[in-house]
């Protein structure tokens, strides 16, 4: 099929760009939207608060499934909205962060210090949301050369920022564990997709792409 | 839709009528030795429109078709029994905030499952079981259990754990009117309070990953049960509760956060031993038998020292100072005299 070649075209590759540009933003509109409406219930600052840490945590689980995407598939479009994606993880986050400072602590910063230091679930996702940003500093060009060889071990702590946003959200839990042990096992499917023998298997499956 | 604060939910100063119609009407009530005589409520300004026709919450929807009983009561409905001092802090929510937004784990763990799920409970026909040391107990309707007393309508802030409040107008007689009723042994010290189990009913209860084991239990020593703020609400905002607010009989005990009141109840026991309540069964680190609202003592999870008072909006998030008993201080701190409130959370 033609499509084969379209991987290797620039233009499409900017198209496909934006549009996962534009996708990335709909949720964010939306929610947005309906708290303009209204419609975000009685609480619209922390609805819009939760949505965020779901947005960013969705971005998240979608970035590493590309590299397994890409295997299975052997499509090279996944690797290219790679760090667009992770970028949003961190965009979701940061407006996560800010929906707390402004809408649940009303922006005490005296209080924020306090939360920051003594409630575990604040602690691992602050950390979650550091990862999140070293990483963002370092993916562009110049850091990445600057960092050279070092910069991929530094990357694969995207596994560590995962694991860590898990356990805020476990942390958050009250009494109904349904929707975490949905993103977990996601996850965890996600990160044993890494086991180096699972990952020769999908990687030597047949290209259907290229075959065709 | 827009959710608005109805002012037509505060009253104006002339519909108050005094003190007096009110104390009046069921001054004396039978009494466990001791306890709960004499209601007067210091701090809370007290008032009651004479029975009148107009319903206070025209706009409400009524949900239900409420049972014979209720509608035989409505008339008498003392309204505005018990109201905040300050109508201006403690605005009454809009019905829509107080039924969409709010916890009931046996319909799911977001805040709008209640609203979505409870579709499914069945209010009617209820039995409440009085069990225990009680010398009058039994299985007994709903409509026994409630009509001997006169409605009144009690309007509360409710403080939930999770740092939001909200200001609620119930209707329901005292607890301590059921318990006396019921006629205490001299063994009973606590007592226990349990939901309805029917995962048929209540879809979360047969979830594989819910944390609570079900039913639901809570519990409260004797004098705190038969302290006159204790409520046994039957409805909220002039009607019947609906489904997703603990129909058809819940516990509101206003000084507590928000899971000691107790929702769908259908056994009430006297006990001789402390309960152990569900949270604190789940989470003994955070979640105590008494619950009271404190703002000196913190959740793991949350401060407690201020709270968001609901509805609010994005750039006023209504952060307000949490106030020691949730503001009913002159009416309960005495049943904590020479406790220490935080070992005792
Ligand atoms: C917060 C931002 C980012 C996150 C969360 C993130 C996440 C990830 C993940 C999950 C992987 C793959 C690891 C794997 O699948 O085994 C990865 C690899 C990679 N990322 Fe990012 N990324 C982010 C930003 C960026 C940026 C901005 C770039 C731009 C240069 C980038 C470029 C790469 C590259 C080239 C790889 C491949 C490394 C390899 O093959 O081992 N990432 N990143
Ligand atoms: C400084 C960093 C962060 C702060 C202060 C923060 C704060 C919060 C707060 C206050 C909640 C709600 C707790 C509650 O229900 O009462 C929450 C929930 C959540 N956060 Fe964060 N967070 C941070 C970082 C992150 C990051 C980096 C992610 C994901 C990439 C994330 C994802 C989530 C998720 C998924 C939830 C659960 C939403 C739910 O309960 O449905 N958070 N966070």
């Amino acid at each position: 099929m033609s499509e084969i070649r379209f991987y290797l075209n620039p233009r499409f590759i900017l198209g496909w760009r934006w549009l996962v540009f534009g996708l990335a933003l709909v949720p964010w509109a939306l929610w947005v939207g309906q708290v303009m409406q209204g419609q975000a219930g009685p609480e619209p600052g922390r609805y819009l608060l939760l949505n965020l840490g779901h947005g960013a945590l969705w971005c998240l689980l979608l970035t590493l499934s590309l590299t397994p995407l890409t295997r299975l598939t052997g499509w090279k479009g996944f690797r290219v909205i790679r760090r667009q994606l992770g970028l949003w993880s961190l965009a979701y986050a940061l407006m996560h962060l800010l929906c707390y400072v402004l809408f649940i602590l009303g922006l005490e910063w005296s209080q924020l210090g306090k939360e920051l230091v003594e409630r575990p679930y604040i602690i691992v996702g602050a950390l979650a949301l550091t990862g999140l940003v070293v990483l963002g500093i370092t993916s562009n060009r110049w850091a990445m050369q600057r960092l050279g060889r070092r910069w991929k071990p530094l990357h694969k702590s995207v596994y560590v920022i995962l694991m860590l946003v898990m356990l805020h959200f476990l942390w958050v839990v009250r009494a109904d564990l349904s929707t975490w042990s949905a993103y977990a096992l996601v996850a965890a499917g996600l990160m044993l997709l890494r086991w180096p023998p699972l990952a020769r298997r999908l990687s030597r499956r047949p290209r259907r792409m290229a075959s065709s | 839709m827009l959710i608005k604060i109805r002012r037509r939910s505060e009253v104006k100063p002339s519909e108050i009528t005094p003190e007096s119609v009110y104390w009046n009407r069921r001054r004396f009530m039978q009494g466990v030795a001791g306890v709960g005589a004499g209601l007067a409520l210091p701090g809370l300004s007290h008032a009651a429109a004479v029975s009148s026709a107009a319903n206070p919450y025209p706009d409400v929807p009524q949900g239900r078709v409420p049972p014979a009983w209720f509608d035989a009561q409505r008339a008498e409905i003392k309204w505005r029994s018990v109201v905040p001092e300050d109508p201006k802090r403690d605005e009454v929510a809009p019905f829509a905030a107080a039924t969409q937004y709010n916890n009931f784990y046996e319909f799911g763990g977001s805040k709008d499952d209640p609203a979505r799920y409870a579709h499914t409970l069945k209010p009617e026909p209820w039995e409440v079981v009085v069990d225990g040391e009680v010398n009058h107990g039994g299985r007994i309707a709903l409509e026994d259990l409630v009509s001997p007393s006169q409605l009144e309508e009690r309007i509360y802030r409710l403080r939930c754990v999770e740092a939001w409040s909200m200001v609620i107008p119930w209707l329901g007689i005292p607890l301590a009117d059921v318990i006396r009723r019921a006629d205490p042994t001299r063994k009973a010290k606590y007592v226990r309070f349990e939901t309805l189990y029917d995962p048929q009913q209540m879809r979360a209860q047969d979830s594989a990953f819910g944390l609570i084991d079900w039913p639901y239990v809570e519990g409260l020593r004797l004098d705190e049960a038969m302290n006159p703020l204790t409520l046994l609400a039957v409805g909220m905002y002039g009607r019947v509760l609906p489904n997703q607010n603990g129909a058809p009989i819940r516990l509101v005990v206003p000084w507590k956060y928000g899971f000691k009141s107790i929702k769908s109840i259908v056994r009430i026991s006297l006990v001789e031993t402390q309960p152990v309540n569900s949270w604190q069964k789940l989470q003994p680190s955070e979640y105590g038998f008494y619950a009271n609202v404190n703002p000196q003592v913190d959740h793991p999870r949350w401060s407690q020292a201020r709270e968001r008072r609901l509805p609010n909006s994005l750039f006023s998030p209504n952060r307000i100072d949490t106030l020691m008993f949730n503001g009913y201080e002159d009416e309960v701190a005495s049943l904590y005299q020479g406790m220490d409130l935080r070992q005792h959370y």
